[in-house]
């Protein structure tokens, strides 16, 4: 039965040929494919950079590159990753295509508005790009007065501004969601019957449309104290450069949670479904996504606890910091809650949600650590750090990008990738990640400063430990290209729902019609109700 | 609670759309709705846009109040006065023209945009004659900025009445300079931190500027639509949304006028 | 549907209260109270602001959600303000950097 399955013959794919009707669509889910393509191009550049990096970590000596070449390194990778890559990535690939389908909508609220984000996108990234490839920057991608604004003679303007375009793509992308989840639900779907996907992305855009502006003006301030010689942080003219961490952090550390409030979410689907259980407490976690949102706004300050801020404060922002773990916590138990007793099983993307738990709890837990105070002196911008944020960033927000792309690429496409190398690539991806960032947390411990690009010599063990997991986890990263290019003409055909999973994306056909739904869904059942699922199953096969 | 309209099929019923109505809305006013809350979402941003602003000053005003009370003094308080006025005032044309399009006027819509835009092109020709006279005292940051060491405030006096204030002679320096209380900051002190105060002055009120002309831009665009009577009382969300962002530039200023013209004036 | 349409003489009257409480900024500027200048100055324009946000910009007659976004932007300043000063408003500084004293 499987096999006479077939491609409808008219999908979002097949509506209008030719580079006009791509560039010019307003259907959301051309623009998330546009943006998967810009931002895979992105994840690409700055592993580059990173491959630079481990590169020149491999030996003690800094014999591989230049000092002031090792900090344009690190700068490039931190400012791709951050602002090109993990910000726009689950929200502007899986939440653009996948929103409106969850909530039974045709479009987004602002169509065009989200084309426009798209463009925005390419400019800032051309921007910043250019400004790479130029001679490149090396302040760090933290931007730190007065270095970058009088001290630095590299090309800190462009690539502000392109982040200072970017940021705008991020403020639209917030936007639209925020208003389409408002006022763009069928009838029937209240806000209680709404997937945890979708939870988490409006909690996402909170943050995004609260928290961007502020890095802008940021942005601005600095440009024009380096452009027109203002003097905001100038010390010398009795500026305070800690204004500008206070100013650049209010937004930067709330970024972190636009990182992995998308990834929580795409958690929430994939233990649920490969669990066929619903959600253990779906409204702790789906709350816990707006406290993340908003604890996120006011902990920032647990990044400069040795930058001069007073004790007062400190202690303050480390009690706050301590608290925002809660609501992450609750997360992880409830997911756990629904894993037993479920029927649970191991396709690829519930082997990246395995993954993500393990991996988001050992960040999470690490960022305690650097949330007390004593603790942080010691720790503070040692490896000990890019260890933490990397388990968070990669082990977590990548791997629940990486499983929502797999979950839904047969939604997507209409086609299956090959099972046995996807699960492949995701053991390589978490053997090398562990690899690569477990000897991190050892060797921050033992003192080794992060972005300096030579270290003492009985460090070098660990160092080439983790360069070797950079390779592997390489690896497990390049595969995915390989397989899901080859599953577009190769694939076998998915139909609407292989997986058996509950949501209404599921009851379109795969690839979806432009205009998703045929007629508007009328929503009667709670969220995640497998009988449901399994009854519909069984009328249509 | 359900916000999407109560009807199963999408295109098949009889019902007239209006032509303004875009397909993935069910009704006008879901669209007009959505119009409104994502207009107030974009406000927020601005918010917190030029609350990074405010909160620089904020701190700075903490740190060197002399510096900033001796700068603020030496700011046009009529010119800064006036340009309150036109702005208020502007505000007042564009809220008139929102109701005009609401209620089908056409002419009248396009009458009170134009005064709109009038208003907020007088408020940006003071601009430019503060800013003007602001280069010519050397009071422009990081360009030969020199701020002396008895400077001359225009400050009234406490002699002179809250009346008087708004026909004071336009410009600064005017007045002669006035010993006014001990300040805690010496003149190389005051050179220094007065740049900061400038240095805030010119991009909060350059930012502000900057959302007037882009703010100009979208009403010219929306006129247009006006006159060729695109709007009636079911759509005129365009002009509600310029409205609403032209009404978030006046209370920008709102703000910036006591912060940055009104700092210890009684000195 | 029309939105609420608001008589032309509410919108005069918003007005006439905006410039007086203008003039009330400016006279208030020349009285000395001390700290409390920056206070009234304030409170003055939050309420000028009140009056714009109410009346001019129609919330009075929007939805909550409306209303609900508009307390969430301010919510959200406060705690960029508020936050800033519990670590400006409790460190010991000198009027001036040391080398410059």
């Amino acid at each position: 039965m499987l096999d006479k399955l077939k491609i409808p013959e008219r999908n979002y794919l097949n509506n209008g040929h030719g580079l006009a009707s791509w560039l010019l669509t307003k259907d959301h889910k051309r623009i998330a494919i546009m943006y998967l393509i810009s931002i895979s191009v992105m994840f690409f550049l700055g592993g580059l950079f990173a491959v630079g990096i481990r590169l020149e970590l491999a030996t003690p000596a800094g014999d591989f590159v230049q000092a002031d070449t090792y900090n344009k390194f690190f700068t490039a990778h931190g400012v791709i990753m951050v602002f090109f890559f993990l910000i726009p990535s689950i929200p502007a690939v899986l939440g653009n295509f996948l929103i409106p389908p969850m909530i039974g909508a045709k479009d987004l609220a602002f169509p065009r508005i989200n084309l426009l984000s798209l463009y925005i996108y390419w400019i800032g990234g051309i921007f910043t790009l250019y400004a790479m490839l130029s001679g490149g920057v090396d302040t760090g991608w933290t931007f730190y007065t007065p270095y970058s604004a009088t001290g630095s003679n590299s090309n800190v303007v462009p690539v502000a501004l392109g982040v200072f375009i970017a940021g705008f793509s991020s403020i639209l992308t917030g936007l639209n969601f925020i208003v389409t989840i408002h006022r763009m639900r069928a009838p029937g779907m209240t806000w209680f019957r709404l997937p945890l996907f979708v939870w988490a992305h409006y909690a996402t855009s909170l943050v995004q449309v609260l928290g961007t502006p502020v890095i802008a003006i940021t942005i601005v301030m600095l440009g024009v104290e380096r452009g027109l010689g203002f003097g905001i942080f100038d010390p010398t003219r009795g500026g305070d450069p800690v204004l500008f961490q206070h100013l650049f952090w209010f937004y930067s550390h709330p970024a972190v949670y636009i990182m992995i409030l998308p990834a929580l979410g795409v958690q929430s689907e994939l233990i649920s479904t490969f669990s066929r259980k619903t959600i253990f407490g779906y409204s702790f976690v789906a709350f816990s996504s707006l406290a993340i949102a908003v604890f996120g706004f006011i902990v920032w300050a647990h990044h400069m606890f040795v930058s001069g801020i007073s004790t007062y404060a400190a202690m303050v922002f480390s009690f706050l910091s301590f608290s925002v773990a809660i609501p992450s916590a609750v997360k992880v138990f409830n997911w756990t809650a629904t894993l037993y007793k479920g029927a649970i099983s191991f396709e690829t993307p519930m082997l990246y949600a395995y993954g993500f738990m393990g991996l988001f709890a050992i960040g999470g837990l690490t960022g305690l650590f650097l949330a007390t105070l004593g603790m942080d002196i010691h720790l503070h911008d040692t490896y000990f750090v890019v260890a933490h944020f990397h388990y968070i960033m990669v082990g977590g927000a990548i791997m629940g990008y990486l499983g929502g792309l797999h979950f839904w690429w047969p939604k997507i496409t209409g086609r299956m990738y090959s099972e046995f190398f996807s699960r492949i690539s995701a053991i390589l991806v978490f053997v090398g990640f562990n690899l690569t960032f477990f000897p991190q947390f050892v060797v921050g411990y033992l003192g080794m400063p992060r972005r300096y690009h030579a270290y003492p010599d009985e460090m070098q063990v660990l160092n080439v430990l983790s360069s070797a997991g950079a390779s592997v986890l390489g690896l497990g990263y390049l595969l995915p290209v390989l397989y899901f290019l080859w599953s577009l003409k190769k694939g076998e055909v998915a139909g609407p729902n292989p997986w058996g999973a509950s949501g209404l994306e599921w009851q379109m056909q795969s690839p979806p019609l432009t205009e998703n739904f045929v007629e508007v869904p009328i929503v009667t059942h709670e969220a995640y109700e497998y009988e449901h699922v399994v009854a519909k199953e069984k009328h249509l096969v | 609670m359900s916000n999407a309209v109560a009807h199963a099929d999408d295109h098949g019923h009889a019902h007239a759309h209006h032509p303004a109505l875009q397909h993935h809305f069910d009704t006008m006013a879901q669209q007009k709705e959505a119009a409104v809350v994502g207009m107030w979402v974009f406000l927020l941003t601005e918010i917190l846009f030029f609350g990074g602003l405010f909160a620089a000053y904020m701190v700075y005003r903490i740190w060197y109040f002399d510096a900033f009370a001796e700068a603020s003094r030496s700011l046009s308080l009529f010119w800064g006065g006036l340009n309150t006025a036109v702005l208020i005032g502007s505000s007042l044309t564009m809220a008139m023209a929102v109701r005009c399009a609401q209620t089908n006027k056409r002419s009248a819509t396009v009458n009170w945009l134009i005064l709109t835009m009038i208003l907020g092109t007088v408020f940006l020709g003071v601009k430019v004659i503060e800013y003007a006279d602001k280069f010519e005292h050397h009071h422009v940051p990081g360009y030969n900025f020199q701020w002396a060491a008895a400077h001359p405030s225009t400050s009234l006096g406490a002699g002179e009445a809250a009346a008087g204030a708004e026909h004071a002679a336009p410009g600064a320096g005017g007045a002669a300079a006035e010993p006014h209380r001990e300040l805690a900051l010496n003149a190389d002190q005051l050179q220094l931190t007065t740049q900061i105060y400038f240095s805030l002055y010119f991009t909060m009120t350059g930012l502000h500027a900057l959302h007037m002309i882009i703010g100009i831009g979208i009403m010219l665009v929306i006129t247009r639509m006006a006159w060729q009577g695109k709007f009636d009382e079911e759509y005129y969300t365009p002009v509600e949304m310029a409205g609403l962002y032209w009404h978030f530039v006046d209370i920008v200023w709102i703000f910036l006028f006591p912060l940055l013209y009104l700092v210890e004036r009684h000195v | 549907m029309s939105g609420h349409v608001s008589p032309v003489s509410l919108y005069i009257t918003i007005f006439m209260a905006l410039m007086v409480l203008t003039a009330a900024t400016v006279g208030a500027a020349f009285v000395d109270l001390g700290q409390f200048n920056f206070l009234v100055a304030m409170i003055i324009a939050g309420f000028k602001a009140t009056l714009v946000i109410w009346y001019f910009m129609h919330v009075k007659y929007a939805s909550k959600l409306t209303k609900l976004t508009v307390a969430t932007g301010l919510f959200f300043l406060a705690i960029l303000l508020g936050l800033f000063l519990v670590d400006y408003g409790s460190k010991a500084f000198s009027q001036m950097p040391p080398f410059l004293s």
